[in-house]
């Protein structure tokens, strides 16, 4: 399967995606996003403290997961150079209020200079938490990668992976034949080093997002779900398991039209539309930084190109933390997805 | 009307309530309070409920409980036996009243 970008599918285009967000948007203008956080009082909506760095390290990957927002896979090859890593080092340096640095992608391991990037931030941030959103089968794609897990050991990273079922057929079908059983190794391999198993302090916390044009359910009976099957079939430990709603971009955007489901998503997140998790939404606490240094409020308005709202603070380059704290959000159709329900983050439920 | 069912008239559900308010409002309270979490989970209850849809074969609740299912993790192999445990019952029902005809036979048979 190739990437949107590859097939030269219009809905690789930022703009055409949120023309059909827009013009396909079930209510029409009176009842977007807009709209219903002006309804409780939270448009425009602000950020609170920045604590949360999210670096997207680029689009390739050695996956082509038929969900995927960033339209990432082997055959995309913008991936961050190490002077936008320099850059990235300079904020997380200066900024002593950033808690948690957030490594995703793509694959952001197959940039080559992955490693190093980790390796400086935990040397000039000893304490800082480090995530490494990590698809799993990377573990297992060529041996440069088998000491991974080991790596992320020395460096206190929080492994963040994501399976979408605990058998095959679901998982397969949505991450690609045969991702289900090296997924299960690559599990294996991080708990043989101590993540996810008790009293090791090596977190590894895995995602699951439906493999369809529904919702996930709740998170804690999930969790319950997922660590009983994944223990009895496979002897695999994990810490906590993050539902993350899919949202209406890039590849699934493509899915749900394709499907004819788009109309009936839509309906299901806005009828869901949960005040509480849209107080919550992770925007307000992150800031998401693209493989060319570019600054979003999030990764998915990465993926719709849609940059910080600030005359001068847009890049790494000019970053200034007052601008940023003064910005408005940007905000469109697809956020309906971030506050369905009991709410989605990276994080997992907000609610 | 060009049609007795209508995927459209699902969402309609609570609109019962415009003729009978009072009637409408205890069935749906009680209905939430049916699908609660309690000595069963509601994912258990979900499938239950998917089960019965199809021995009433009601298409409403099958395309309510289908989402429903997969939205509480059940998979396409429990949903499906879910289904069997229905069809089972269903075809139980029927096979064990064939004791009655059996009775019957002998009854009026010399």
């Amino acid at each position: 399967m190739k990437s949107l970008k590859a097939q030269l599918h219009t809905l690789a285009d930022p703009e055409e995606e949120l023309a059909v967000l827009e013009e396909r948007h079930p209510g029409g203008a009176d009842n977007n996003f807009k709209n219903h956080l002006d309804r409780i009082g939270l448009f425009p909506l602000l950020p609170t403290q920045l604590e949360i760095f999210q670096i997207n390290m680029g689009k390739m990957c050695n996956q082509v997961c038929k969900h995927c927002h960033v339209d990432a896979g082997p055959d995309r090859k913008e991936i961050m150079t190490r002077e936008t890593m320099q850059l990235c080092l300079d904020v997380i340096k200066k900024e002593p209020f950033l808690n948690c640095v957030d490594l995703t992608g793509g694959a952001p391991e197959m940039n080559p200079d992955f490693r190093w990037f980790v390796d400086s931030i935990r040397l000039i941030r000893p304490d800082i938490k480090i995530i490494v959103r990590c698809n799993l089968t990377i573990i297992l794609a060529n041996p440069k990668f088998n000491d991974l897990p080991d790596f992320f050991k020395k460096n206190s990273v929080e492994v963040v992976s994501s399976l979408p079922y605990f058998s095959a057929m679901k998982t397969d079908a949505q991450r690609g034949d045969g991702v289900f059983e090296k997924s299960i190794k690559a599990l294996k391999l991080l708990n043989q080093v101590g993540y996810g198993m008790e009293g090791s302090g090596l977190v590894l916390n895995l995602v699951y997002n439906p493999s369809g044009a529904f919702l996930p359910g709740s998170q804690s009976e999930l969790e319950g779900e997922f660590r009983k099957k994944l223990r009895d079939r496979f002897e695999v430990e994990f810490n906590s398991l993050f539902t993350i709603t899919n949202i209406p971009i890039s590849r699934f955007l493509e899915y749900l039209l394709r499907s004819e489901n788009f109309e009936n998503y839509m309906e299901k997140l806005l009828s869901s539309f949960n005040p509480v998790a849209a107080t919550g939404v992770m925007c307000r606490n992150t800031i998401s930084i693209g493989w060319d240094g570019y600054l979003y409020d999030c990764d998915f308005n990465q993926m719709l190109d849609l940059k910080v709202n600030t005359t001068h603070s847009t890049h790494l380059s000019n970053w200034d933390s007052s601008a940023l704290a003064d910005r408005s959000i940007v905000i469109n159709n697809h956020c309906f997805g971030c506050t369905a329900g009991a709410g989605s983050s990276c994080g997992g439920a907000t609610s | 009307m060009k049609t007795y069912y209508n995927p459209e008239d699902l969402k309609k559900f609570g609109s019962i309530g415009d003729l009978q308010k009072s009637m409408a409002d205890k069935f749906f309270a009680y209905y939430a309070e049916v699908f609660k979490e309690g000595a069963l989970s509601a994912r258990e209850k979900s499938l239950i409920a998917l089960a019965v849809a199809h021995a009433l074969q009601c298409p409403y609740c099958i395309d309510a409980y289908t989402t429903d299912t997969l939205e509480k993790g059940c998979d396409e192999e429990q949903m499906m036996e879910a289904v069997h445990v229905a069809a089972a019952i269903r075809g139980g029902a029927s096979l064990v009243h064939s004791t009655q005809m059996m009775n019957k036979i002998k009854e009026i048979s010399m």
